[in-house]
């Protein structure tokens, strides 16, 4: 044993804040480059950035359940799609502004969320992930056969006119989905820094000692589930604007459910600046490649660099950079 | 042997199947408020399953469980933990991805019914120090001994202030001297009050620690009394020792 006598008393390290303040102020300072010089920008550039922020909220909401309490859905387009669909729904009701749209997607997709929760969580493992990949088909079975927002046909949606400040209604699309992701990180920030987070920590690690720590398993996974499916419901209402036509297949595109998983996998799992490093460095690649190679090869590359990182660096970017500083966090 | 007094801990009649197997046959047992009971047994004898009726992880097909006056039969383990009735794994379960310090703020943070008053780092570390895992707070759990890591088990056990531990083979593997460390560790938990069941091999650390012995063999409890008087016990012999 180490000498006991000599060593002075630990002291108590401060926790950090719920509330991030950098990233509050980062994340303002480019929604505000985004309104002052998104007016100049080609709009390749401002859909580039839109795609890669949509994958930023994607992986960071899927990270809440799949990354800090280790339940891996493969539903994500199912919640993406619900999403989308809401906007869409909403559109045949009346106009809705999209800010109001994507509340509403946020709280369809949470309960969507919460129902899926309720009925697989007590599946443990992988039986949890296969639930969540038959909800996404379900789900798309319905969609087409729902006339009323355009079944198998798809629908087609009227883009308003630029307003305010905007040039370009990609411009005002580019800054809403930058205020998502915005909000994403800091409710991530927010879980991951708060008892909550060290509880889904506990369930993650062994579910069974948490509960017997006092941890309420199923109550808190619940809580990741509907915190999570909401925010990837959010980031899929303002799709439907982007592309004017939504029909189920691009809705339920199998992208989206294999990138909200390899992002945060490639950047790491354990803290909420994992899957923002993977969705920008995946996203940014994979739409570089769209351009100079094929769109086809986009899927190809995300399965490659996914391989890779599983058995070279299975902590992802947070993992090699920790490692790289020499010690654990 | 039930306790004149008001008992913390009573299960009666406590019946587990798995399939056509029935590894607990009507157990009833009592113990009273700051009593040190050992459960021993041979491996099979539905110990660990006793266990896990008492603290959640199974529920009993037939029989009834009070702690403190309330019925637990059905209530769920994190609930059981956070009303002070709190075991400790056989085989330590850390939560490895935190730190050591974090391992025992999650019950710090969920099992107790107020925070505490000095703030939850500062419990932690007093925890810690009092259990010899001081210097080790920022550690992981992967770079403990064996012996620490039972002492975090036991840590994380106390951090959910209970007033009944079950400690589940605390010191199986541990040496000799690693024995006395554990049982040194839990004399001084009962001595703050908090009744202590002791599932263990280790005859000389029950000897030492426990004030009565109950005997589980094949799901039965074949005695229940003060720990010389068990010993002598002709089924007890018969159990331990063979025919």
């Amino acid at each position: 044993m180490s000498s006991t006598a000599s060593r002075p008393a630990p002291v108590a390290r401060p926790a950090p804040r719920v509330f991030s303040l950098p990233v509050f102020v980062i994340g303002l300072a480019i929604v505000a480059i985004e309104i002052i010089f998104g007016g100049q920008a080609g709009e390749y550039y401002l859909l580039l950035a839109y795609v890669v922020l949509q994958y930023v909220v994607l992986s960071v909401g899927w990270n809440i359940l799949g990354g800090y309490a280790g339940y891996v859905n493969f539903g994500t387009a199912a919640f993406f799609a619900i999403g989308c669909y809401t906007t869409i729904a909403l559109s045949k009701l009346a106009e809705v502004p999209l800010p109001l749209s994507i509340l509403a997607a946020g709280v369809v997709a949470g309960l969507l969320g919460l129902g899926t929760g309720y009925l697989t969580l007590r599946l443990r493992g992988v039986f949890f992930s296969i639930a969540t990949l038959a909800l996404a088909v379900v789900l798309q079975t319905l969609i087409v056969n729902w006339s009323f927002v355009g079944g198998s046909r798809g629908a087609y949606i009227l883009r308003p006119d630029a307003s305010g400040v905007f040039t370009t209604y990609v411009q005002y699309l580019l800054v809403v989905m930058t205020v998502l992701a915005l909000i994403a990180i800091l409710v991530s920030i927010a879980v991951e820094r708060s008892w909550i987070g060290m509880g889904l920590a506990a369930i993650r690690d062994d579910e069974l000692a948490a509960e017997a720590s006092g941890v309420p398993g199923l109550r808190l996974k619940l809580l990741a589930t509907t915190l999570s499916g909401a925010l990837m419901g959010m980031a899929g209402a303002p799709f439907p604007y982007l592309i004017t036509y939504v029909d189920p297949p691009s809705a339920f595109s199998l992208a989206i459910a294999v990138n909200a998983i390899a992002m945060p996998l490639i950047g790491g799992t354990a803290t909420w600046w994992g899957p923002v490093v993977g969705a920008v460095l995946l996203g940014t690649t994979q739409q570089v490649l769209t351009v100079t190679i094929s769109s086809a090869a986009n899927l190809l590359i995300v399965g490659i660099v996914l391989v890779v990182f599983v058995t070279a660096a299975p902590a992802g970017v947070v993992g090699l950079v920790r490692s790289i500083r020499g010690g654990r966090a | 042997m039930t306790p004149a007094i008001q008992p913390i801990l009573e299960a009666k009649g406590v019946t587990k199947r798995f399939g056509g197997f029935t590894a607990l046959d009507g157990v009833d047992f009592a113990m009273a408020p700051g009593e040190r009971v050992a459960l021993i047994g041979p491996n099979g004898s539905g110990k660990s399953t006793f266990v896990n009726c008492l603290s959640g992880a199974l529920t009993p097909e037939a029989g009834i469980i009070t702690f403190e006056g309330r019925v637990v039969t059905g209530l769920p383990p994190w609930q059981r933990a956070r009303s002070g009735l709190v075991r400790s794994f056989q085989i330590p379960r850390p939560f490895r991805r935190l730190s050591v310090i974090e391992n025992i703020e999650v019950p710090l943070n969920f099992a107790l019914a107020a925070p505490p008053p000095q703030g939850k780092a500062e419990a932690a570390l007093a925890i810690l120090e009092s259990i010899g895992l001081g210097a080790k707070a920022y550690a992981s759990p992967k770079d403990l001994s064996q012996v620490e890591l039972r002492k975090l088990e036991l840590g994380r056990a106390l951090a959910a202030n209970p007033r009944l531990l079950i400690a589940d083979e605390a010191m199986a593997g541990l040496s000799d001297a690693e024995v006395d460390e554990i049982v040194a560790l839990l004399e001084q938990l009962n001595a703050q009050g908090i009744a202590i069941i002791l599932i263990e091999h280790i005859m000389r650390a029950v000897m030492r620690f426990s004030q009565r012995i109950m005997v589980l063999v094949a799901g039965r409890k074949i005695a229940d009394g003060l720990p010389g008087e068990v010993m002598r016990h002709e089924e007890v012999e018969r159990a331990y020792l063979g025919q």
